[in-house]
């Protein structure tokens, strides 16, 4: 017994050390983003003196110079507004594929299962060809986008959950005069809860960190995401300011932190959930 | 009861349905027939034949850029997961503070690809810094550094699926197999690895398509320096449609490659881990 009390005590401290190693790349990008540029990629490693130390300077270069809160605005918007379209549409969808059994919806869901696994690169010239030709080239637009290439896993994830619902409730309904809306909204909608969380969740990572599709759909003299701010910032101009970049990202990491820790219970859970799924 | 529902069709299925026509068939038809073709925009395709494909195998750095990236998904998938296997179980012993200890580890996996490279670059080049080069200069400081940055991205997410797996082993196996009296090794290769294939299969599944995947970090980190040596394939293939004009056709002719690659090595790497799978 007391043996195992010092292995496991001897096992919290070398992971302590371990969580802290993990941690340090944000730490050092955190610790740099209060340094003037020029001592950025000098001394990455060093602590602020005062001579190096620019309080929140790069801060307001990153959000007056480079507009990152318009994008972190736009961000927020394209993610909750995609990833909420995507939960009601496709749960329906899903809904009706399972409990109507037809050559339709039969294709269609062999069609959703295979969407999963096409590389992004498959049809990045041409999405963003349809995008521009159907105007859908802004952050509303984008929603649909989203929809149509998000459809996929959405609907394979709900499908598996209806799968396992039993019919007698469903039927019940209707027979109490349920229409089937209602039926949806009112019966399968709240016994599916667990999978709307878990499919929010997996939506919501990839949408708010993607890069390429709102690179190639949006038009970018109007509107950017932070992903694609970021990029603007190192890759297009002349000279790099490694002070704003640090500040940026750390204003891009900051609310995935907070809601990461808000609901982490649920993110791990989704993400098992989605897994053993897929 | 199928009939009433029917009904309501166009109410459940049309937006999804509408959108997914939209966002993923047509570009994926598109997709095949322009790779037959020559064009700048879609107005003016005209059909080659099979000469984009010809013209893309014929392409050195693509074919660089497909080894380069096998390799890579390669050795991500054995280290990301042996050490997430690794974490997964020391874990879910009794130990204080695990909770804290997963909720760490698993935190880089919600950050952005492009953030992540730019994170990452900082710390590589001011480490390379003190040895007087830089990521830029040799392709496999990217390619190591690219390890390290998707091993701290995802070895996270495929601890959570191996801490289910390992969750989900009944206890009276294990106690079966201690009782029969099989040592921590035996039982960790008899039981606990068999135990978990359905879990070892879908985190390796994951872990090599998302390797060949593998898209904003490497245009964070090293963005193919230097010369396009440490360029992947999704890059190499959005390179290709954006950085020269005229080669739109090849550089789709690539992305049915990389897409028919991608589908096969998945189905490969299921077929293999799954016919390993025991009934529980």
């Amino acid at each position: 017994m007391k043996k195992r009390k010092i292995f496991s005590a001897a096992g919290t401290g070398i992971f302590t050390i371990l969580g802290i190693v993990y941690i340090m790349p944000i730490l050092i990008v955190l610790m740099n983003s209060f340094k003037k540029k020029v001592f950025i990629n000098k001394e990455p490693f060093r602590l602020p003196t005062e001579k190096t130390w620019n309080s929140i300077e790069n801060y307001l270069t990153a959000i007056d110079k480079y507009e990152l809160l318009g994008a972190v605005g736009w961000t927020v918007f394209i993610t909750l507004g995609s990833v909420l379209v995507i939960l009601i549409c496709t749960s329906m969808c899903a809904w009706y594929i399972t409990r109507v059994k037809t050559k339709f919806t039969k294709v269609l869901y062999l069609l959703c299962v295979f969407s999963m696994v096409v590389p992004f690169q498959m049809v990045m010239f041409t999405l963003s060809l349809v995008a521009d030709r159907t105007g859908l080239n802004t952050p509303w637009g984008i929603i649909i986008i989203y929809l149509g290439f998000g459809a996929g896993l959405a609907v394979f994830m709900f499908c598996g959950f209806v799968k396992s619902i039993p019919l007698e409730i469903e039927e019940a309904a209707l027979i109490d005069g349920c229409t089937p809306l209602q039926t949806f909204f009112r019966v399968v909608l709240p016994i599916m809860k667990p999978t709307y969380i878990s499919v929010g969740i997996l939506e919501t990572m990839w949408i708010w960190n993607d890069f390429l599709l709102p690179y190639l759909v949006l038009d970018l003299n109007k509107y950017k995401t932070i992903s694609i701010a970021i990029q603007y910032m190192k890759g297009s101009y002349g000279r790099v300011d490694m002070g704003a970049i640090m500040a940026a990202l750390i204003l891009a990491v900051i609310p995935v932190i907070i809601f990461y820790l808000s609901c982490q219970k649920h993110i791990i859970k989704g993400v098992a959930a989605g897994a053993v799924k897929g | 009861m199928e009939k009433a529902i029917k009904r309501y069709m166009p109410i459940f299925v049309l937006p999804t349905f509408c959108a997914f026509i939209l966002g993923f068939i047509v570009p994926f038809i598109m997709g095949i027939w322009l790779s037959f073709c020559k064009f700048t925009t879609v107005t003016d395709a005209k059909f080659v034949g099979l000469s984009n494909y010809v013209e893309a195998f014929k392409d050195t750095v693509f074919r660089h850029s497909f080894w380069y990236t096998a390799l890579f998904a390669v050795v991500s998938l054995v280290v990301i997961n042996v050490i997430a296997f690794a974490l997964a179980m020391a874990l879910t012993q009794q130990m204080r503070g695990t909770n804290i200890f997963r909720t760490i580890f698993f935190m880089p996996n919600l950050i952005g690809g492009i953030v992540l490279g730019y994170i990452w670059q900082l710390i590589f080049n001011g480490i390379l810094a003190k040895y007087h080069t830089a990521l830029g200069l040799n392709e496999w400081y990217g390619f190591w550094g690219l390890i390290i940055l998707v091993s701290w991205q995802q070895i996270g997410y495929m601890m959570i699926i191996y801490i289910a797996g390992l969750q989900s082993i009944p206890g009276d196996v294990m106690e079966a197999a201690q009782i029969d009296g099989a040592n921590r090794i035996q039982r960790l290769f008899k039981v606990t690895i068999p135990m978990m294939m359905p879990s070892i299969t879908i985190c390796m599944f994951l872990s090599i398509t998302n390797g060949f995947k593998l898209f904003d970090q490497n245009l964070s980190l090293t963005a193919g320096e230097p010369s396009k040596m440490s360029e992947m394939m999704a890059l190499n293939i959005f390179n290709t449609f954006y950085g020269r004009t005229g080669w739109e056709g090849v550089g789709q002719a690539k992305a049915v490659i990389f897409f028919v690659i991608v589908v096969a090595i998945g189905m490969v790497q299921l077929r293999a881990t799954r016919s390993k799978e025991v009934q529980q």
